[in-house]
C-alpha cells in the first residue's frame, strides 16, 4: 500500500491551496488532519465491535443538536414543564421528531456505550498502555449517567418525578451528611420546581461541557497510544521503512468509509425506532411518564429507565439502605479499577484461558440478568436471583487478580489475523 | 497492496455520489429543525385575528387594541379632521398618495381607511419601532403652530398626519402601516384577517 | 386495593374467549380500535364531545389539528364538535373550575389528552365496558378496571345498568377472594350491546388518536426515511468496498 504523500501536497489548485497555506501558517489545520485522520494508522482487522466508538460520537452529536432545539421550547418550571413537552410534541412544527430523536438517542447512547465497553473487556483494551484511556471512558460513562438521570426529570411526568425522588434519596443513606446532602442536591425538602430548574441547568450546560471535554481527552489518549484490535496485537512493533505499522491502515479513507457504512445501518435502526416504536414498548418512554408529576401519588410500580436497572437491582438486593447504596457505588468503582485487577498480559479473549472466557461470559449474563431483574417487581424469588447475580458481578472483579495471575494463555501472533 | 488496478474513476464517482446523497440527507434532516423555529400552532393561535368593538368610540377619539404584540390604534376622525387631511399634499408629506406598500389595497386611498372616518393603524413608528402618540389637537405648544393634528413619535421626533402619513424632514421613512382588517358588523372590526373583503 | 390476580380472573372470566388477550400480563379486553378509520375517529370525537367533555378537558388538543386530521371543515367543526364558543385554533379546554369539580367528584376529572398513551386503548375500552351497579360506592357504581372509580357510569343510559356477580374463592393461604364471574343486566340500555361496544370503541379510538396526533403521519414517513437510508447504505457500502480493495 502506498501511503499517501498526498497529505503533503494536500492543497492542489491555485487559490484554495493558497488559502489552505495561509491557514496552516496560523493554525495547525492540515497537521491535525494528518495526525488524527489521514495518517492515524489503525489496525486493519477491526471487526463489528469496533463500530460502537464512532456510533457513540454520532449519538452525542444527535443529542447535542436535538437538545439545543428542545431547549428553545422547553420550560424548566414545575408548572409548565410537562405542558411544554406536549407543546413540543403537538404545537411546534416537527417538534415530535426532535423530541423522539432525543428520547431515543438517550437509550441508544447507553446501548452503544455498553457494547463499546464490552468490546474493551473482550479485547483487553483497558490494559497497559491504555489504562488512562479506559479511565477517561469510565468518566464519560459516569457523566453520561448523570446527564441521563437529570434529563429524565425534565419531562416532569410521574416516572421523572419518582425516579428522581428515589435516586436522590440514595444520597440520604450516607451516614451523618446524607440528609443534608440530599437536601443540597434538591435545593428543597422534596423534588420541586427548584430541583427541576437546577437539573435543567446541569443537563443542558454543565454536564454536556464535561462530556465533550472528556470525549476529547478520550480520543487524544487513544491517538497517543494507538487503537487496540481484536487480536490484542501491538501493531506498532512491526513497521515498514516509512515507519508505518505493517498491520496499520490510514483512518481516512479506510475507516471513514467503513464507519460510514456502520453509521448508516445504525441510523436505519434509530429511524425505525423513532418512526415506528418511539416508546419501545415502554422501555424508552415509560407509559406512566405521560401523566404529569404528582408529589402526592406514587405510581404503582417504579422502575428506573432500563439503562440504570442493573445497578438498581444491586441496590435492591441488599436488605440495608446504606449497604445497598455502597454496593451500587462499588459496582461502578470496580469498573475503574479493571486495568489493575487483570494481571494477565495477554489482551484479547482470543488467546486467553477458558477460565477467563467463562468469567467474562458469566459477568455479561449477570449484567443483563440484573438489568432485567431491576425492571421487575421485587418478589422474594427475584430478590434472591438479584443477590446471586450481584455476587457473580462482584466475583468477576474481586477474583480477577487470582484467576488471571497464572492464566494459561495461547500464543499471541505477531501479526493481526482475520477470523470472525 | 498496491495501487495497481485501482479504478480511480469509479472511486471518484462513488465518492461524489455518496457525498451528494449524504448532503441531500443532511439537508433533509436540517429542514425539520429549521421549520421548528417557525411560529408554532400556539403562536399562530395567539396571533390570530382580534375583534374590536368601536360602538363606543366617539368622533375625535382614539382607542387602543393589541394584535400580535403590537398596539393597534383605531381613530374616529371628525369631518374637520378629514378636511385637514385633504389639505396636506406633496409639499409636506413624503408619500401623500400611499404609494409605498404600507397598507392593504382597500386602504390605499385619500384617508387610508375602509370607511372615511375610521382609521386603523399599527402603532409602530416606521423609524425605529417606538409607539407614536395620538396628538389630535391643532397647534399645541410643543409641536408648533403648523401642527394640524396627527401622530408624534417622542423617541426621535417623527411626525405623521391624521391618516398616518409621514411628514417630510423627520427620521421616519414611511407612512404608519394599516393592518389587514375588515368589518364584521357596522361597529365591529376584525384585525388581522381580511379574507373576502377586497373593498 | 385490588388483588391483581383477582383482576386477572375477573377479566378472564368476564369476557368471551375471543375478546381476551393471550399472554400472561394482558388482563384487559381488546379495544380493536383502528386509527386509520377516519369515520370511527369522527364518531369518537362526537361521542367524546357529547359525553366526556362536560367534565374532562383535553387541553393539549387543538380543534384545528382535529379538523385537519379528521378531514373536517371549519364549519363542520363548529356545527358538530364545538359548542362552547371556542375558536378553531383553541384547545379543548372546559369551563368547569377544577376546585368545583373536585368538590363534586372527590377529585378533579383528569385531562384526557394523554390518557390514551398513559393507560392504553385496551384499558380505556375495558374501563368503559365494565361499570357495574354498586350500592356501597358513593357514586352508585364501580368498575372492574379501576375499582373505586370516582367517575359515575356516565354512559349508563346507553349501555344499561349491569350487576357484577362475584364468587368467593379460597387461595392457598386460606384467604377468601372475591372473584368476578359475570355481569347480569339490570336495565336495558338504549343501545344494543353491539352498538354500545362500537360506541365505546369509537371513543377509545379518538382518545388513542389525541394521545399522539402525529402517530399516523410518523409511521407513513418512516418508510421513506428507511428507503433513503437504504440507498445511502448501498452507496456507502460500494465506496467502502472500493477503497478496501487496497487492503489485504
Amino acid at each position: 500500500m502506498k501511503h499517501s504523500k498526498a497529505s503533503a501536497s494536500q492543497y492542489t489548485g491555485g487559490r484554495l491551496a493558497a488559502f489552505g497555506n495561509w491557514i496552516d501558517d496560523r493554525f495547525p489545520m492540515s497537521k491535525m488532519w494528518r495526525e488524527h485522520v489521514s495518517e492515524y494508522y489503525a489496525p486493519k482487522n477491526f471487526n463489528f465491535w469496533y463500530y460502537f466508538g464512532v456510533l457513540s460520537m454520532v449519538v452525542l452529536v444527535i443529542q447535542i443538536v436535538t437538545g439545543i432545539f428542545l431547549t428553545m421550547n422547553y420550560k424548566p418550571s414545575s408548572a409548565e414543564a410537562f405542558a411544554s413537552v406536549e407543546y413540543i410534541m403537538r404545537d411546534v412544527e416537527w417538534g415530535w421528531l426532535i423530541r423522539y430523536m432525543h428520547s431515543t438517542g438517550a437509550s441508544m447512547f447507553f446501548i452503544v456505550v455498553y457494547l463499546h465497553m464490552f468490546r474493551g473487556l473482550m479485547y483487553g483494551s483497558f490494559k497497559k498502555p491504555r489504562e488512562l484511556l479506559w479511565v477517561f471512558g469510565m468518566l464519560i460513562y459516569v457523566a453520561l449517567m448523570a446527564e441521563a438521570f437529570m434529563g429524565y426529570l425534565l419531562p416532569w411526568g410521574q416516572m421523572s418525578y419518582w425516579g428522581a425522588q428515589v435516586i436522590v434519596s440514595l444520597f440520604g443513606a450516607i451516614p451523618v451528611v446524607g440528609e443534608g446532602l440530599a437536601e443540597w442536591i434538591r435545593g428543597d425538602f422534596y423534588i420541586s420546581d427548584i430541583t427541576l430548574n437546577r437539573f435543567f441547568a446541569l443537563h443542558v450546560v454543565a454536564v454536556p461541557l464535561v462530556l465533550i471535554m472528556l470525549v476529547v481527552a478520550h480520543i487524544l489518549a487513544l491517538h497517543e497510544v494507538g487503537s487496540n484490535n481484536p487480536d490484542g496485537v501491538d501493531i506498532k512493533k512491526l513497521k515498514d521503512e516509512d515507519g508505518i505499522p505493517l498491520d496499520g491502515i490510514a483512518f481516512h479513507p479506510y475507516y471513514t468509509t467503513k464507519d460510514l457504512v456502520g453509521i448508516t445501518v445504525f441510523l436505519a435502526i434509530f429511524a425505525a425506532i423513532i418512526f415506528f416504536a418511539p416508546e419501545m414498548g415502554g422501555y424508552f418512554l415509560e407509559h406512566a411518564n405521560f401523566e404529569p408529576a404528582d408529589p402526592l401519588k406514587t405510581p404503582e410500580h417504579i422502575a428506573p429507565v432500563w439503562y440504570f436497572t442493573p445497578f438498581y437491582a444491586i441496590l435492591r438486593a441488599i436488605p440495608n439502605k446504606l449497604g445497598g447504596v455502597v454496593l451500587m457505588g462499588m459496582a461502578i468503582v470496580v469498573l475503574f479499577l479493571l486495568p489493575w485487577l487483570d494481571k494477565c498480559s495477554v489482551r484479547s479473549i482470543r488467546y486467553r484461558s477458558t477460565t477467563f472466557k467463562v468469567a467474562l461470559f458469566s459477568f455479561a449474563i449477570s449484567f443483563v440478568a440484573l438489568g432485567w431483574l431491576g425492571l421487575q417487581k421485587p418478589t422474594s424469588t427475584y430478590t434472591w436471583l438479584s443477590r446471586f447475580f450481584t455476587l457473580v458481578y462482584f466475583a468477576f472483579f474481586i477474583l480477577m487478580p487470582f484467576y488471571t495471575r497464572n492464566e494459561k494463555t495461547k500464543p499471541v501472533p505477531d501479526r493481526v489475523t482475520y477470523h470472525g | 497492496m498496491s495501487e495497481q488496478g485501482v479504478d480511480l474513476g469509479r472511486r471518484r464517482f462513488l465518492t461524489v455520489a455518496t457525498a451528494v446523497t449524504g448532503g441531500v440527507g443532511v439537508a433533509l434532516v436540517a429542514t425539520p429543525f429549521m421549520a421548528s423555529m417557525k411560529p408554532s400552532a400556539r403562536a399562530q393561535a395567539l396571533g390570530a385575528a382580534v375583534n374590536i368593538d368601536i360602538s363606543k368610540l366617539e368622533a375625535g377619539a382614539m382607542l387602543k387594541a393589541e394584535w400580535r404584540g403590537k398596539a393597534i390604534y383605531v381613530v374616529k376622525r371628525t369631518p374637520s379632521e378629514l378636511q385637514r387631511i385633504t389639505k396636506l399634499g406633496a409639499t409636506e408629506l413624503r408619500d401623500p398618495n400611499s404609494e409605498e406598500p404600507q397598507q392593504p389595497a382597500y386602504a390605499r386611498n385619500e384617508f387610508r381607511s375602509i370607511k372615511d372616518d375610521i382609521l386603523v393603524l399599527v402603532a409602530v413608528c416606521t423609524h425605529l419601532g417606538c409607539a407614536p402618540e395620538f396628538r389630535p389637537e391643532v397647534a399645541p405648544e410643543d409641536l408648533g403652530s403648523d401642527w394640524s393634528g396627527g401622530f408624534f413619535c417622542a423617541c426621535h421626533g417623527s411626525k405623521f398626519d391624521l391618516a398616518g402619513r409621514v411628514f417630510k424632514g423627520v427620521p421616519a421613512p414611511l407612512n404608519l402601516p394599516v393592518p389587514p382588517h375588515r368589518y364584521l358588523a357596522d361597529t365591529v372590526i376584525l384585525i388581522g384577517d381580511d379574507t373576502g373583503s377586497q373593498a | 386495593m385490588v388483588n391483581r390476580l383477582t383482576l386477572l380472573f375477573v377479566i378472564l372470566l368476564a369476557m368471551p374467549a375471543g375478546a381476551i388477550a393471550a399472554g400472561g400480563s394482558q388482563t384487559l379486553m381488546h379495544a380493536n380500535n383502528d386509527l386509520t378509520n377516519t369515520a370511527s375517529l369522527r364518531r369518537g370525537a362526537r361521542n367524546y364531545v357529547n359525553y366526556c367533555q362536560g367534565c374532562h378537558s383535553a387541553s393539549f388538543v387543538r380543534y384545528n389539528q382535529l379538523a385537519k386530521d379528521l378531514q373536517l371543515s371549519e364549519s363542520q367543526m363548529l356545527e358538530n364538535l364545538m359548542f362552547t364558543g371556542d375558536r378553531i385554533f383553541d384547545t379543548m379546554t372546559i369551563a368547569m373550575p377544577a376546585d368545583e369539580a373536585s368538590a363534586w367528584f372527590g377529585r378533579t376529572p383528569p385531562d384526557l389528552s394523554l390518557t390514551g398513551r398513559s393507560r392504553g386503548a385496551d384499558w380505556l375500552y375495558t374501563y368503559l365496558m365494565t361499570f357495574y351497579v354498586d350500592e356501597k360506592s358513593p357514586v352508585g357504581s364501580n368498575n372492574l378496571a379501576l375499582p373505586g372509580a370516582s367517575m359515575p357510569h356516565v354512559l349508563w343510559e346507553l349501555q344499561g345498568l349491569q350487576r357484577a356477580v362475584f364468587r368467593d374463592e379460597l387461595d392457598d393461604g386460606g384467604n377468601v377472594h372475591k372473584v368476578f364471574e359475570d355481569f347480569e343486566p339490570v336495565t336495558q340500555g338504549s343501545l344494543t350491546p353491539r352498538e354500545y361496544e362500537q360506541f365505546v370503541r369509537d371513543i377509545v379510538n379518538f382518545l388513542a388518536y389525541i394521545g399522539e396526533p402525529v402517530q399516523l403521519k410518523r409511521r407513513a414517513m418512516g418508510g421513506w426515511v428507511l428507503a433513503f437510508l437504504l440507498v445511502f447504505f448501498v452507496l456507502a457500502l460500494l465506496l467502502k468496498k472500493e477503497y478496501w480493495s487496497d487492503v489485504r
